[in-house]
């Protein structure tokens, strides 16, 4: 929101003029008949993607020369709006002369990247981008029935942003690396949710599992239960309770008490002091002090010291003793 | 030759209206509440618009006809309002509208929701309207307001007001109707029916943008929207806009004289272009056309998505839509195709075209040549309509 968004936007101005062209006077739209191919000695692919009642159809068809899997010919029909007919007629057009291998590499972003005037201006609106998603996917359909496998086997990624083919991993390296925690930081960093937001959250265009917010919030749980663990860790360095001198102990002892204990106690306005650590043989005392309502509380000699005691002792892995002073 | 067939978006301000208008910016600019003759000297003005609004609804002297800025502001009025005074402050917790009816409603019906308000979406027909009996069905005894459209924005079907008007007063429920493709085009008789609310808006009878109002019936209880000076007798603050209440007084007396031989005329027209376009093959119109506002026609044409359609048209210098230009963004589609449980392969199909009384039938004419070109060309590009099969597994 802001000024730029208070009017709305002139979507087909945002065209360019080739997509514009495009879809005025599409040049590879067409058919290709088995007479052809039988005559030309060429494989003959016909695949569909989409579906009329989704707003968007695409129908391929490929002439291949079986002997160096090179596509001779590449024709398109489509269902669609302006952005689907000129995105289909780039993209029938980038095929052609390429092998199957070559051509799987199309993306919808070389798609529209082909389609636009000057290099650093989008051929379409952010909102239309998801239309040239599916002069990506046909191809790969393509390719599946030209190699006879499933159309799975081309998608090694998981996509959450298919306007900007963004993946799962992608977005999780990144959101972590620079420390992320805004869905806008994240199309800044990686375009995704930048063209038809339906990947953000619930409720856009298109049906899917799982989200940007999803993801931006689980990496962001992972990281803070990553520093939490570099906090102890680096307490305890070596690492070594036994052999750590006086001040490392202390700190290890706190950097727990501070991760585990002290949120739960203060949800109950509690708190717990560490006093001193003192060594008693094999053992190690640490002397501790309620404080708020913990003072009182019936289960402070019982259940809350026990839990103390446990987690100081799984987490520094040593014969730890809590007493109460 | 550019031909303007989105008049249910938006209309062109009758030339008349304009020049009514246009003394009240520079010379007669007063605020109608001053005590001084610049204030004054718009008084009359006002009285004539009043009385122009008044007879064109034929509204009774004891209702209220309060002006607003939009019918977006009125249809938030009568949901909030009730809500506030029915719901929040009283016992009632549930309001009842059609699915289809315009975003002012639906929008502001989700938000209620949010509220805790309890909201029933009821169903259209397969000729897109909701039946009175459907309305009787889910009435409680603890709805507060009933809110259904008078006629569709997109597929101009005509909702049966009376019978649910007289439903919601056996019930003592209250009962608006968003009435916005319904003045100006076909009679509202204020006085035939039972409706507690009703919104309008200018701008869509060849009246100026941004002037509405909301009637008030018997001028019953309503808490305000905006509050502020004693303006509309407090019911609705904010100075009054007097250029454009003169001129939605007049584009309403404009609209509503003569309307049986102004609709007649719109109507042929109408006709003509849909008789004339349902020649061309897999292509169907939404609703008869007894029971339709006469200027409009809602028609789904197998294999060409609607945008595409619109991108024809344009290029032929039409103007039409795919549905509510409030939601032409979105692109998304069309919520009335999908309620009337047309074939879900048509429901990215249909082009709203919808005339005037200033629409002509040279302009007609034109728009069934560009329209069959443009279906044409746009099946020649459809996989819809290809020859070569896939012949797969």
């Amino acid at each position: 929101m802001a000024r730029d968004s208070l009017i709305g936007g002139a979507l087909w101005e945002e065209y360019s003029t080739e997509v514009q062209r495009r879809m005025n006077t599409p040049v590879h739209m067409g058919e290709i008949t088995q007479e052809e191919a039988d005559a030309t000695g060429d494989k003959l692919i016909i695949a569909d993607f989409g579906a009329e009642s989704c707003g968007d159809a695409v129908r391929l068809y490929w002439l291949i020369d079986p002997k160096n899997d090179t596509i001779q010919k590449s024709k398109f029909k489509s269902f669609g709006c302006g952005t689907a007919i000129a995105s289909s007629d780039m993209m029938a057009e980038l095929c052609m002369g390429k092998s199957v291998d070559e051509a799987l590499k199309i993306t919808n972003i070389d798609v529209e990247k082909a389609l636009r005037d000057t290099p650093d201006v989008p051929a379409v609106p952010g909102q239309k981008m998801h239309c040239s998603v599916m002069a990506y996917d046909v191809i790969k359909k393509a390719a599946s029935m030209y190699k006879g496998v499933d159309m799975s086997e081309f998608e090694t990624e998981f996509i959450i942003c298919e306007c900007a083919r963004v993946s799962q991993d992608t977005l999780r390296e990144v959101i972590k690396l620079n420390g992320l925690t805004t869905v806008e930081e994240v199309t800044d960093y990686t375009k995704a949710g930048g063209f038809c937001k339906s990947c953000i959250k619930p409720g856009g265009h298109e049906v899917r599992d799982v989200f940007i917010v999803d993801i931006l919030a689980d990496v962001m749980r992972e990281v803070e239960a990553e520093k939490a663990s570099k906090k102890i860790i680096e307490a305890r360095g070596n690492g070594d309770f036994k052999s750590m001198g006086l001040v490392q102990k202390i700190k290890s002892v706190e950097s727990i008490l501070e991760e585990y204990i002290r949120p739960t106690l203060k949800a109950d306005n509690g708190d717990v002091e560490l006093m001193d650590i003192v060594e008693e043989g094999e053992v190690f005392n640490v002397l501790v002090k309620y404080k708020g309502e913990c003072i009182s509380c019936s289960m402070n000699t019982t259940t809350t010291l026990a839990g103390i005691e446990d987690m100081l002792k799984f987490k520094l892995k040593a014969p730890i003793k809590v007493i109460v002073t | 030759m550019e031909i303007y067939l989105d008049n249910n978006a938006t209309t062109m301000v009758d030339p008349k209206v304009v020049e009514a208008m246009v003394p009240f910016f520079g010379q007669m600019y007063g605020n109608p509440n001053s005590l001084h003759k610049f204030g004054t000297q718009t008084h009359a003005a006002l009285t004539k618009a009043v009385d122009q609004v008044y007879k064109a609804l034929n509204a009774a002297d004891a209702d209220d006809v309060i002006f607003t800025s939009c019918a977006t502001e009125s249809n938030n009025w009568v949901l909030k309002s009730v809500w506030l005074d029915h719901i929040m402050h009283g016992h009632k917790n549930h309001i009842v509208v059609s699915e289809v009816e315009h975003p002012s409603v639906l929008t502001t019906c989700r938000f209620l929701e949010e509220q805790g308000v309890k909201v029933t979406y009821l169903p259209v027909n397969d000729q897109g309207i909701v039946e009175a009996h459907t309305v009787k069905s889910f009435i409680t005894d603890r709805t507060a307001l009933v809110s259904i459209m008078w006629a569709n924005n997109e597929t101009g079907m005509i909702f049966p007001i009376k019978e649910i008007g007289e439903i919601c007063r056996e019930k003592g429920v209250l009962f608006h109707t968003d009435a916005v493709q319904a003045v100006g085009k076909i009679p509202v008789d204020l006085q035939a029916v039972h409706v507690d609310f009703l919104s309008f808006s200018a701008h869509k009878f060849h009246g100026p943008k941004g002037i509405g109002g909301l009637y008030i019936r018997n001028s019953q209880a309503l808490s305000p929207l905006l509050h502020g000076g004693e303006h509309m007798g407090g019911r609705r603050s904010g100075t009054l806009n007097v250029p454009y209440i003169v001129g939605m007084g007049l584009a309403m007396e404009l609209a509503t004289q003569n309307m049986s031989a102004t609709s007649a005329k719109i109507r042929a027209l109408r006709d003509r272009l849909e008789d004339a376009l349902l020649q061309l093959p897999d292509v169907f119109v939404v609703g008869n056309r007894a029971n339709r506002t006469p200027n409009t026609l809602l028609i789904s044409i197998r294999g060409v998505e609607g945008e595409g359609m619109l991108w024809d048209l344009n290029n032929a210098h039409i103007g039409a839509s795919t549905g509510s230009a409030c939601a032409s963004e979105d692109l998304e589609a069309n919520t009335v195709m999908l309620a009337i449980g047309a074939d879900s392969e048509l429901a990215h199909t249909g082009i709203r075209l919808s005339l005037s009384r200033f629409t002509t039938e040279a302009e007609v004419d034109a728009v069934i040549d560009a329209f069959k070109k443009a279906v044409g060309r746009l099946r020649a590009i459809s996989s819809s309509y290809a020859k070569v099969q896939p012949t797969h597994s």
